[in-house]
């Protein structure tokens, strides 16, 4: 603590310098904060899936359907506690780039499915007694200023027409990474309207008594219904997502190798910065090491310093990305969960450490390896 | 070897030492076999030509280097033979540094600049504040504490480097032409504080310098030429 003044005056010495540097840290960091954030959007339902729900779908395709008649074989199931279905709408409101999810569930058995949504009593009853009632998540119901009792009209594209609903409740998520951006509304309703296709859901899902019978459960379930018209591909939740996720490509992938480039960039940046901030100052590192400094002491000042640039940076950086979640999923759809979470913070402080311990390192070395009597002869 | 004639206790004793640096294939030698004492208390000046080993010896003595061959005992313990780490702990003790470009770091104020051997000792930041308002004080630039070195004269930047090499009251301060970039007023004003750091508060002060008329004011004078202890002048100044 004593050596702080030391540390902050050198920091401060160049001050443009000392700016751009930690400039760089902040922009690298803010970026590292917004592929976190990008990588939890993307993988939020992989990350939350419940450990005791598996997803059946058609074997042939997700988009193709099962009959609604399955949910009494599935229930049938020796350790399958609950099952419940959707389907996928896929409406517009207003305009096309208004994305977000809409979902015919089935309302008796929907609730109990999914306990991390949280909806109020007296408007989950509000719902089950319309049949055009629909239940929307907070964050869309925020982004497009609806209120409760709205009546709300929809685009199909799948189906046809223009849908009415109206909303009855809010539901909100118990976790921050809970995607609140869903529209629920009566399969029946769905069901009765549609001349196509009537009596099929999108996919089920069932809940197991135990996660540890995951796997037979599953092979159960397929064994089930194989060799029947609509053949079935179960899984997991986490597998499920998993492979949705999987469809936009390997985001992990994509977003390893431009953190990767973006941070190898900076420590060449700084280490850079903290040798010629060093050569700068030979002669006063000689002399404090001529006053008694030691090697070792000399060593952990300048490190101290590469660190305290990274971490000033750093912390600039994931502040400015944390402003930055807080205005809300910018693609207005795609990331449903668009937030820096605080595992994604304390991560970023540590890269941020790490950079400005490697990049201080050689520094640090040199300075400690200093000759007195040379750097002395060299002013 | 060269005594000093002088009843005081003897502080450091130089025995046969010998510096040599080997550049390429050639092995030059700079100090040859050089002995002497000089006694607590004293202020010395140690003259020569250029490259005749003055600056050499002052670093030796100040623990910055090691003899090729030799002892140097100071109060009995011979530093040439010090691990590295001890010889660091021993120049913050013992030493007190005062080099010709005075040496201060413009980002720091004359106060912080004096405080910086002191964040070495166990002292809390009071008696660090008390330590350093007496030793500028002594060179009188207690109303210069705030300044930064680029607000100062040469001279009195020279005193802020003064300050900070008796602050943690030293056993001897190293001075290498600590007026050698300073004009003639300013040179004298310097001479005269060290030369009262000798007489007032009993330091001993070993100089290196090019000016005769600096070295008047030591009361013993060491004559180098070529890497040999030439003559020894220890008249009073």
């Amino acid at each position: 603590m004593k050596y702080l003044p030391l540390l902050i005056a050198n920091i401060g010495r160049k001050k443009m310098r000392s700016v751009l540097t930690v400039g760089s840290f902040a922009v690298a960091l803010f970026l590292f904060g917004l592929l976190g954030v990008i990588h939890l959007a993307f993988n939020q339902g992989v990350e939350v899936a419940g450990v005791d729900r598996l997803i059946v779908r058609n074997k042939t395709s997700l988009i193709m359907p099962l009959p609604v008649s399955y949910k009494e074989k599935l229930k049938q199931i020796d350790g399958i506690s609950s099952v419940t279905f959707a389907t996928w709408f896929g409406g517009v409101y207003k305009d096309p780039k208004n994305f977000f999810p809409q979902f015919a569930i089935d309302v008796p058995t929907w609730r109990a499915m999914y306990p991390e949504f949280v909806v109020n009593d007296q408007e989950w009853k509000n719902f089950e007694q319309d049949r055009q009632g629909c239940i929307v998540g907070r964050k869309i119901l925020d982004r497009f200023g609806w209120k409760v009792g709205d009546r709300i009209p929809i685009q199909a594209t799948i189906y046809r027409g223009l849908w009415d609903f109206t909303i009855r409740g809010v539901y909100d998520g118990k976790r921050e990474a809970d995607d609140t951006t869903q529209f629920w509304f009566h399969f029946n309703y769905l069901n009765e309207r549609t001349p196509f296709q009537k009596d099929y859901a999108g996919w089920y899902t069932v809940k197991v008594e135990n996660p540890d019978i995951a796997p037979r459960t599953i092979q159960v379930i397929d064994g089930r219904f194989a060799n029947s018209p609509f053949e079935t591909t179960t899984e997991t939740e986490k597998e499920f997502m998993a492979g949705f996720v999987k469809q936009f490509g390997n985001i992990k992938l994509i977003i390893l190798i431009v953190g990767s480039v973006v941070m190898f960039t900076l420590l060449l940046i700084t280490g850079s910065n903290m040798s010629l901030s060093i050569r700068e100052r030979t002669n006063e590192i000689a002399v404090l090491k001529a006053m008694g400094f030691g090697s070792p002491l000399i060593f952990s000042l300048i490190l101290a310093e590469s660190v305290g640039y990274a971490v000033t940076g750093g912390i600039v950086g994931l502040l400015l990305c944390k402003l930055f979640t807080l205005g809300g999923d910018p693609t207005h759809g795609l990331l449903p969960v668009f937030v820096l979470e605080n595992q994604t913070a304390f991560l970023g402080v540590g890269v941020s450490v790490a950079v400005g311990l490697v990049s201080g390192f050689v520094p640090a070395f040199l300075a400690m390896r200093l000759n007195i009597v040379d750097a002395l002869r060299r002013i | 070897m060269e005594n000093i004639s002088n009843p005081k206790e003897t502080l450091i004793t130089l025995i046969d030492i010998h510096k040599n640096y080997t550049r390429g294939s050639e092995t030059i030698d700079v100090l040859k076999g050089v002995n002497l004492s000089i006694c607590k208390g004293d202020f010395a000046a140690f003259m020569g030509p250029s490259g005749s080993g003055k600056t050499t010896l002052l670093n030796l003595l100040g623990g910055l280097d090691v003899p090729s061959k030799g002892q140097i005992l100071i109060e009995n313990e011979d530093i040439a033979r010090m691990p590295e780490k001890k010889l660091t702990d021993w120049r913050a003790r013992h030493v007190g540094f005062i080099f010709q470009l005075y040496n201060l770091i413009p980002v720091m104020t004359a106060f912080q600049n004096v405080e910086l051997p002191l964040l070495l000792t166990r002292l809390s930041k009071k008696e660090r504040r008390r330590h350093v308002e007496t030793a500028l004080a002594i060179v009188g630039l207690a109303d210069r504490m705030s300044h930064y070195p680029r607000q100062l004269s040469g001279g009195q930047e020279q005193r802020v480097a003064i300050a900070r090499a008796i602050v943690t009251d030293p056993t001897f301060l190293l001075c290498d032409e600590p007026t050698g970039d300073l004009d003639r007023k300013s040179a004298n004003e310097i001479l005269d504080l060290l030369t009262r750091l000798v007489n007032e508060h009993e330091k001993t002060v070993l100089m290196v310098t090019h000016d005769p008329l600096a070295a008047n004011q030591a009361k013993v004078r060491f004559h180098l030429e070529k890497g040999e202890l030439a003559h020894f002048d220890g008249g009073a100044a």
